[in-house]
């Protein structure tokens, strides 16, 4: 029996919503916009009430149902690759097998395919193989590389530029509206209410225990406002709910919530970089609860926000805002800055170690990770651990492979931590082993 | 005598070591890993616990000690082969019409095996990393050739009840009091008047030497398999770190080539791993690729490391994978490429693959200690002398000869540190001398 906060319960219920009322968008006479997460600009798109989709969310979503490797197998068979990003087979896979969601929705054909391209390259050629399959609108924002970790005046300006010369028109053409800018202040006011709540959530982990585990369970909170949510009423109404709960569980001085309850004993803290493996996702996830490990930050939970280090969408300069927001992702930071969050969270939180989980299929963002590894060990003089696996290709992901170096790391921060001592063994009565000779 | 217990439980060979309150190793047990994992282990900790006995009795005995020592295991062994043959007699027996003829070939086989036992079990077999499976095997199938050819029974046939019952025998735990096998040893080791009687005195004392397991550790491949509490179980990669240390103390990078997945790991001053990368989940390059590659030149695996360092001119191999090791392999002979020649290059890959987990972890800055079954391969440990000294200059590389117990002496040491001082019991365990 799987445990749960009723906050869980309302983050399913939204998704389910969504991909329900997405399938019904045609009908309601609602335009259909496909765009990725990172850089996504929500606010814009409800501004004109278009129907949102993110394929990679589809694609995890289609993998922790157990449904991304037939999507996959499915655009292997269609020439792509073995090396070629999961999602974007997933996404393939799912169009050619009929494009039906994860929820068994049918996720509609776009009206526009809104490209704001934040630091990952493939997300281009997703588009432009989208855009072989579909004979609809393309919006190319282009977002510049923050080479150097510092968000320029003429960066801010070139993508507020591309916003009112390239998005919005295309918005406004395949919608027949103009654009309300009021609309899209409110949107903003309430995506920055639901930031607030959501960056207290992620920072209640500084505290020991730390109450919320934000990775795994940082994926959940992230959902709603990394997605189609952002500036809702409904994700103003879920924040408050999370931050509620996490109130009361660290009040109660619990431990982050688990599949299996509460965990109890916080022996390690973490901190994670990249994202985790989707079609294991429990698997995945129950290595570190088994073991004592609680995540308390990650660099993943920033990929569509860096709500954390305090960025806040400004409804006073609602396209400088969306632009800063674009600018300021994690995929968009160069890898010194990557780094040197890491870091920064390490001692944020108090963290005994940093694992870097590298993804087979991503090469533009799993590039450089072992350089970052030595980074940050050079930054902390905490070790850094390493595993590999991937996104949604389940083949990439061996259990007992991943277990072995989990663990094999802990019990090295372990053995430092106490000198090379270790806990001292039961006596051999109290076990099934012959002891007499 | 307090003993520490580590159990290295490998997806090819499963080990176990005994150390004392001063870190000293005072016995150690190896078999093959079967099927049935408890087992396995339960034979790797039993002998560990007689080679314990052992030591105690050279200890006393002197020069005798050796030559009862070496009869013990080959007492052993004959032991195992009798149960071979008890099981080869009930299967073929069990073989309707065919059996009543069958039985008596098997039977004679095995007989004339049992009256090699002296030379077929020797120190040298052992030497040569050869299990009783091994040892067994090949002289089974040797005479089993001339048996069928001179009574005209059917070779395959034998052959089947062989494969069956070995599988059966070599999963016995077999209660052998360790008070008639040693006195057994003593007479086959040609002891007589006094120092017989001396060396069974020793025998009987040594029987009921009290050793109490006051710790104990599991590690390895199968380690989550072994009957452990949870907190008795440590990941191999720190246990080769603490053991290749223990073993080497001027040890600072250990590279670790199992059966399954390697390892490059660092240690600090005391042993302890500050840092590790290992194969992910494809385990192409590990001691698994090299078995296939045997299966596939129909070669014993001992064989490929001596024909490999005979080539002059190593092919260049593509690929350390496993699935398309056969394929690439007779691609290359197809096009003239000499065995050796193959081979050697396909050293060179696993180690080239080797190097690259090696600079991961944060390259080889001191001494190395290279462990794991494929240590044991001269093709392999050369391979990887010349590309450390290309990569990172001139470095010493160690391969002690004790390496394949690297990860259950780290096991055992780690047992040994987790258990204070003041906890150790004062009450003595009774033996009873059952070995």
């Amino acid at each position: 029996m799987i445990k749960k906060e009723p906050s869980m319960d309302a983050q399913k219920d939204l998704l389910a919503g969504y991909f329900a009322r997405l399938g019904r968008a045609k009908d309601e006479g609602r335009p259909v916009v496909y765009t990725f997460v990172p850089g996504n600009l929500v606010e814009l798109m409800a501004a004109f009430d278009v129907a949102p989709v993110y394929p990679e969310v589809n694609a995890l979503q289609s993998a922790m149902r157990q449904r991304s490797s037939g999507f996959i197998r499915e655009a292997e068979r269609g020439g792509h690759s073995e090396d070629v990003c999961s999602y974007v087979k997933c996404d393939l896979g799912m169009l050619a097998k009929g494009n039906v969601g994860p929820t068994g929705d049918t996720i509609p054909p776009p009206d526009l395919l809104l490209l704001s391209f934040t630091g990952c390259f493939t997300f281009m050629k997703w588009f432009e193989l989208l855009r072989e399959q579909y004979d609809c609108e393309v919006a190319m924002l282009h977002v510049p590389y923050v080479g150097d970790g510092v968000v320029t005046a003429a960066m801010r300006a070139y993508v507020v530029e591309q916003l009112q010369r390239e998005v919005i028109p295309k918005l406004e053409k395949v919608t027949g509206k103009r654009l309300d800018l009021d609309k899209l202040r409110a949107q903003l006011a309430r995506s920055r209410q639901a930031e607030e709540d959501l960056a207290w959530v992620f920072k209640s982990a500084r505290h020991r225990p730390s109450p919320i585990d934000a990775y795994f369970g940082g994926v959940y909170y992230i959902g709603p406002i990394f997605t189609s949510f952002r500036g809702s009423e409904d994700a103003c109404r879920y924040y408050a709910m999370l931050r509620g709960e996490v109130e009361e569980r660290l009040a109660a001085g619990l431990g982050p919530i688990t599949p299996e309850g509460s965990l109890g004993d916080e022996k390690f803290r973490l901190v994670v970089e990249g994202p985790p493996n989707w079609t294991s996702f429990r698997d995945f996830w129950k290595i570190f609860y088994d073991e004592g490990a609680v995540c308390v930050a990650s660099t993943y939970t920033q990929v569509g926000g860096t709500y954390e280090r305090g960025f806040r969408h400004d409804p006073a300069n609602p396209l400088e805002s969306l632009a800063d927001y674009c600018l300021s992702c994690y995929t968009n930071l160069p890898l010194p800055q990557r780094s040197r969050i890491l870091a920064d969270m390490v001692k944020e939180y108090e963290a005994d170690g940093f694992v870097i989980h590298s993804v087979k299929s991503c090469n533009s963002f799993s590039a450089g990770q072992l350089h970052m590894l030595r980074e940050v060990e050079r930054l902390t003089g905490v070790p850094g651990g390493f595993i590999e696996s991937d996104l949604v290709d389940a083949r990439y992901y061996g259990q007992a492979n991943i277990k072995n170096r989990i663990e094999s790391y802990l019990q090295m921060l372990h053995a430092r931590r106490t000198g090379g001592s270790v806990p001292p063994p039961p006596r051999p009565e109290r076990v099934h082993l012959e002891v007499v000779p | 005598m307090r003993l520490y217990l580590g159990v290295d439980l490998g997806s090819t060979t499963s080990k176990a070591v005994l150390v004392d309150d001063d870190e000293r190793v005072v016995g150690r047990g190896i078999t093959n890993t079967r099927s049935n994992y408890d087992v396995a282990v339960e034979i790797a900790r039993r002998d560990a616990m007689t080679d314990a006995r052992l030591a105690l009795a050279l200890r006393l005995l002197g020069r005798d000690g050796h030559a009862v020592a070496e009869a013990f295991w080959v007492e052993s062994d004959l032991h195992r082969l009798e149960a071979l043959r008890q099981t080869c007699r009930a299967t073929a027996s069990a073989i309707p019409g065919e059996g009543p003829r069958l039985a008596p070939a098997v039977d004679v086989i095995l007989a004339r095996m049992a009256d090699e036992g002296s030379t077929l079990f020797n120190a040298t077999a052992r030497s040569r990393g050869s299990f009783f499976r091994d040892i067994v095997s090949a002289r089974f199938h040797a005479l089993a050739e001339e048996q069928c050819a001179r009574s005209g029974v059917d070779f395959e046939r034998v052959l089947g009840i062989y494969d069956r019952a070995i599988l059966d025998a070599e999963n016995q735990l077999l209660d052998l009091p360790f008070v008639d096998v040693f006195a057994a040893s003593v007479d086959r080791a040609g002891l007589h008047g006094e120092r017989r009687e001396a060396a069974i005195a020793v025998g009987r004392e040594v029987a009921h030497a009290a050793f109490d397991v006051a710790g104990f550790v599991g590690t390895g491949y199968g380690r989550a398999r072994l009957p452990f509490p949870r907190d008795c179980i440590r990941s191999e990669i720190l246990c080769h770190g603490l053991g290749a240390h223990a073993m080497l103390p001027a040890t600072r990078t250990v590279l670790d080539i199992g059966g399954q997945d390697t390892k490059a790991i660092q240690v600090d001053e005391r042993g302890l791993v500050t840092s590790f990368q290992m194969n992910d989940r494809c385990a192409a390059g590990c001691g698994r690729y090299l078995g296939y590659i045997a299966d596939e030149l129909s070669l014993g695996l001992h064989e490929l490391g001596p024909l490999a360092l005979t080539s002059k001119r190593p092919s260049r191999i593509t690929s350390t994978c496993t699935v398309f090791a056969g394929t690439e392999i007779r691609d290359l002979l197809a096009v003239g490429e000499k065995r050796e020649d193959v081979l050697s290059g396909l050293h060179r890959a696993i180690i080239t693959r080797a190097m690259s987990l090696l600079a991961r972890s944060g390259g080889v800055t001191d001494q190395l200690t290279f462990t794991g079954g494929v240590a044991r391969n001269q093709a392999a440990v050369n391979a990887l002398g010349d590309m450390v000294k290309a990569h990172y200059g001139p470095r010493t590389i160690n391969v002690h000869t004790d390496s394949i117990y690297t990860g259950a002496l780290g096991a055992a040491l780690f047992a040994r540190r987790g258990v204070p001082a003041e906890d150790l019991p004062d009450a003595k365990k009774e033996c009873h001398g059952c070995g």
